[in-house]
């Protein structure tokens, strides 16, 4: 076994070094009774080369997205990533080290957490930003946990143009500690009316949620919604499932969002069947020691040197345990590092750039079609079709085209409408044929 | 004495990525649209759209490229040296599983495709909760939890659902005072209490005890096992046994499932749902803290609460099935870490059930030659053979006035990563060295040959201990004014 270096000689200087005779001898704290003596129904060992063409065989049944024409968004997109984010990232001093506990030996993981941080802060305008959550929706779900710590109350007023996976995550978080959820009702329009949030904020609501751009790709009017917040006194939560559109849109921390979170997929990571990806997580910096998840700080060594350390740990499980302000140990730190990657690349030009490219895509595709509603938008449009969309997308799945969303899966009577996302990789070729198969 | 492999590399002092480059420098050439460029001002106010993205750095490429290298030059992982971090299984990780989560046909694959154009990926997960299930004892898995601390809140969750349906959630979690922070963290999450079960002088679950705590209000007993002290539970079907009686849940924290592969399972052993650790024991990379993947396997009697969507077999053809009326929900925005699920899939298919067998016996065979060779040099504080990770403490140290935080700091100035450190809380100054399979002899014994020395040092030269590390980018950091001072971002 290729993985296992021991040999028989060595095996046997080593038991006895212990002073048993047989490794089975170390065992014996098993119980016989509980010792698996079964036939274990696991496959027999494999060598890489064999391995390597079974799994070229399983990826050869799949048809992935970066190789046809995609209309595919709802929470995870298309976008080009540079080489040398790939290159970076394999550095194994990066991908085989551990969360930093000894920063003496880690700093480059904690200057790059430093750098993430500080980038997301930038991205959010937003105070101060931790070094990961598991993805967008968790990222979410923690806010709005969050949210509860710092107010003292047990409500939250959720929009239902919020992704609809989000918020079964947020469901699934809070449903048991007694945490209400009041969802509106605001997809017909296809955008939050602060009026009809306004309606569900109550005394004991601890926040308002909204995603923008939306689940419909229709950008929030952030102004007036965080200016209801601040009338009701209640913490203003805005969720960006797509990142790439803080190239563009206005960030959420200028309408005076109090926590931020977002999914950093499209900051480098490959779609991957959903995952891993990259939560982002962002506030203000009078709670910051509510927050939940890793916070790296900069300080200074005994000569006075600078360098980095995780801080503010006396929020986490391993000091605080059963009160501490989340249970998340590991997180996602390799994809963090390549968004950092990715945004460094990218810059403060290339960034714009490519969200300008993919604005410019969505309102040629918006012209080009039935658009359903007429707000501000990014990349994603919903468009109306003339019958349901999974014919439609049947259809184009035989001209090898993969369409867009079927939104009845979330909102049944949303019939006949079809959420279609485009990036910067969207080609006027790819419009053209999406349009032709489409028919609709 | 064979030479020790710490020595001074290649390091360079490289500023913050704020503090490179000019402008109007730039690390891509993003093309021109093919579309008409239209005026953002005309769909949406200017108080929408971004100004200037203050904030991203303006480099070239080979700017960007030496920066990030640099950084990595100042990290330590696996592929460096030995990572004896107890509780985290920092074995190697195969490259021929970057390969496998690198091919376009998986890492380019929507989640939302139609199921007839990922068949391929979708068959990795089936199997992959096949064998995890088998692996594990367990009828049924979900592999979406993100990491081991959210498999924990799956599990936790599946229990409070199961309760509920019975007509009471009940109100708390028996957790021994060696399980891991994220236990008590997780159970809080569920809105359970977590009571604290003091550990019994073999550093066991003290039956009597459990016994006295176990109540019609108690959900679950959750466990480790082996314990984080490196000992099985070697009653564990009694503590089990005592917990269903009373109509509470086991719950298996499957962290070091990596010692029992082939020689015990959970589901045998009365435990009813667990997670486990793609990120240890099935050799995905730790990735600098993430991203794992801990997956929750359970017994029949709480499949149905499982995470949707739940992969099906039907007549050939994968789906995702979505219709479960019963499920805890979700926890995702998507499937989980599929890109984890890859690599483990690639690691079990190349170890079989054989090589997984081979794997924990070598893995215990190591510890316990570790454990064998330093006794006597540091204090043993539960005597006896160990399972995959053994537990030493500072005791002899502290007489010279030596930590356990200053013999990690001298391993690093030896070459090493020092173990896990002051963890279980229940070993005062305690050191969790958890050597895995992957490790040679001649690497094992350099790293005694290290901690020797390090004991003798600290009687003949302990100030050299408190100042290290010397040899690495950095010495000691000042934590105190990290937390009291932060500074958690840049700012020009
Ligand atoms: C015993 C034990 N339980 C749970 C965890 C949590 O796992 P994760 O970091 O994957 O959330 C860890 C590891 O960090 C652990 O060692």
């Amino acid at each position: 076994m290729r993985y296992l270096p021991l040999t028989s000689e060595e095996k046997s200087a080593m038991l006895g070094a212990i002073g048993v005779a047989a490794v089975d001898d170390l065992f014996t704290a098993i119980p016989a009774d509980i010792r698996f003596k079964g036939n274990w129904n696991l496959p027999a060992p494999m060598g890489e080369q064999p391995l390597l063409a079974h799994l070229k065989e399983l990826a050869r049944q799949n048809r992935p997205a970066t190789s046809a024409p995609t209309f595919l968004g709802a929470g995870a997109y298309n976008h080009f990533i540079p080489s040398a984010v790939d290159q970076l990232i394999s550095r194994s001093e990066f991908y085989t080290s551990y969360t930093p506990y000894q920063p003496e030996i880690s700093q480059g993981t904690l200057q790059a957490i430093y750098e993430w941080q500080s980038y997301v802060c930038s991205l959010f305008n937003m105070e101060v930003a931790n070094a990961s959550m598991y993805d967008g929706a968790s990222a979410l779900a923690e806010a709005a946990l969050m949210a509860c710590r710092v107010t003292r109350k047990e409500e939250i007023v959720i929009s239902n143009c919020v992704h609809p996976r989000w918020r079964q995550v947020a469901r699934s978080y809070t449903e048991n500690r007694g945490i209400g959820l009041q969802v509106s009702a605001d997809h017909v329009a296809g955008r939050s009316e602060a009026a009809s949030l306004e309606k569900l904020i109550t005394a004991h609501t601890a926040a308002v949620v909204v995603q923008s751009p939306n689940f419909f790709g229709n950008v929030e009017d952030l102004k007036a919604i965080g200016e209801l917040c601040r009338a009701k006194n209640v913490l203003f939560i805005v969720a960006v499932a797509e990142a790439a559109s803080l190239g563009f849109l206005a960030p959420p921390g200028d309408f005076g969002a109090d926590i931020v979170v977002g999914e950093g997929q499209s900051l480098g990571i490959p779609m991957s069947f959903g995952g891993p990806y990259v939560g982002m997580f962002a506030t203000r910096e009078k709670h910051m020691r509510q927050m939940p998840g890793r916070l790296c700080g900069r300080t200074v060594d005994k000569d006075g040197r600078p360098g980095f350390v995780l801080t503010l740990s006396a929020r986490e499980q391993h000091i605080r345990r059963e009160k501490a302000t989340s249970n998340i140990c590991s997180n996602q730190a390799l994809c963090a590092l390549t968004a950092t990657i990715y945004l460094t690349l990218m810059g403060k030009q290339g960034f714009a750039d490519t969200a300008k490219n993919c604005f410019y895509a969505a309102a040629e595709l918006r012209r080009r079609m039935r658009p359903t509603h007429r707000h501000p938008f990014f990349n994603e449009i919903l468009v109306e079709l003339n019958q349901p969309a999974v014919e439609v997308n049947g259809r184009l799945a035989e001209q090898g085209i993969i369409g867009g969303y079927d939104v009845s899966r979330d909102y049944p009577d949303m019939k006949n409408k079809m959420l279609l996302a485009v990036t910067e990789l969207t080609t006027k070729q790819d419009m053209d044929r999406l349009i032709e198969a489409g028919g609709a | 004495m064979a030479q020790q492999p710490g020595a001074r590399g290649l390091v360079f002092n490289e500023p913050l990525i704020f503090e490179h480059g000019r402008k109007g420098r730039a690390g891509c050439d993003v093309p021109k649209s093919e579309f008409p460029e239209i005026d953002p001002a005309t769909v949406a106010p200017p108080s929408m759209l971004r100004g200037p993205l203050e904030g991203l750095a303006e480099v070239s490429e080979p700017e960007a490229v030496r920066h990030f290298t640099r950084l990595s030059q100042w990290n330590y992982g696996v592929d460096s040296n030995f990572y004896p971090l107890g509780s985290c299984t920092m074995k190697y990780n195969p490259k021929v599983n970057e390969a496998a989560a690198r091919m376009e046909g998986f890492a380019g694959l929507h989640p939302l495709q139609d199921a007839s154009t990922t068949q391929g990926a979708l068959r990795v997960m089936y199997d992959l909760e096949k064998m995890l299930c088998e692996v594990a004892g367990m009828d049924a898995a979900s592999l979406q939890p993100a990491a081991g601390a959210q498999g924990e809140f799956a599990g936790l969750l599946l229990i409070r659902a199961y309760h509920k349906e019975k007509g009471n959630p009940r109100k708390k979690v028996i957790i021994p005072d060696s399980g891991h922070g994220t236990n008590p963290a997780s159970a809080a999450l569920c809105d359970y209490a977590a009571v604290t079960l003091p550990s019994g002088p073999d550093g066991l679950i003290d039956l009597a005890l459990l016994e006295k705590e176990m109540d019609g209000d108690t959900a679950a007993l959750m466990l480790t096992n082996p314990n984080t002290l490196g000992m099985f539970e070697k009653n564990i079907k009694k503590v089990c046994e005592i917990v269903h009686a009373k109509g509470g849940l086991v719950y298996g924290d499957g962290a070091n499932l990596n010692a029992v592969m082939g020689k015990a399972r959970f589901g045998d052993m009365g435990i009813d749902v667990c997670h486990m650790n793609l990120h240890k024991t099935f050799s995905t990379p730790h990735g600098g803290g993430g991203p794992g993947s801990g997956p929750v396997l359970a017994k029949k009697i709480l499949e149905p609460y499982l995470p949707a969507p739940r992969v099906t077999l039907r007549d050939g053809v994968y789906g995702l099935d979505f219709n479960r009326p019963k499920s805890i929900g979700a926890l995702n925005a998507f499937w989980g870490n599929f890109g984890v699920y890859l690599r483990a899939y690639a690691y079990v298919l190349t170890m079989g059930g054989s090589g997984l067998k081979e794997a924990s016996e070598t893995a215990v065979l190591n510890a316990n030659y570790i454990l064998a060779k330093l006794r006597g040099a540091y204090h043993v504080p539960y005597e006896g053979t160990c399972m995959h990770e053994c537990v030493l403490s500072d005791k002899f140290q502290q007489e010279h006035h030596v930590s356990t935080l200053d013999i990690a700091k001298g391993l690093i100035d030896r070459g090493f990563h020092p173990p896990t450190i002051y963890f279980p809380l229940i070993v005062k100054g305690a050191m969790m060295i958890e050597p895995t399979e992957t490790e040679s002899m001649e690497t094992m014994d350099t790293f005694i040959a290290a901690m020797k020395e390090i004991a003798d040092v600290a009687k003949t030269d302990p100030e050299s201990l408190a100042a290290a590390p010397v040899t690495a980018k950095v010495k000691r950091l000042d934590e105190t004014q990290a937390a009291r001072q932060p500074d958690l971002r840049y700012r020009r």
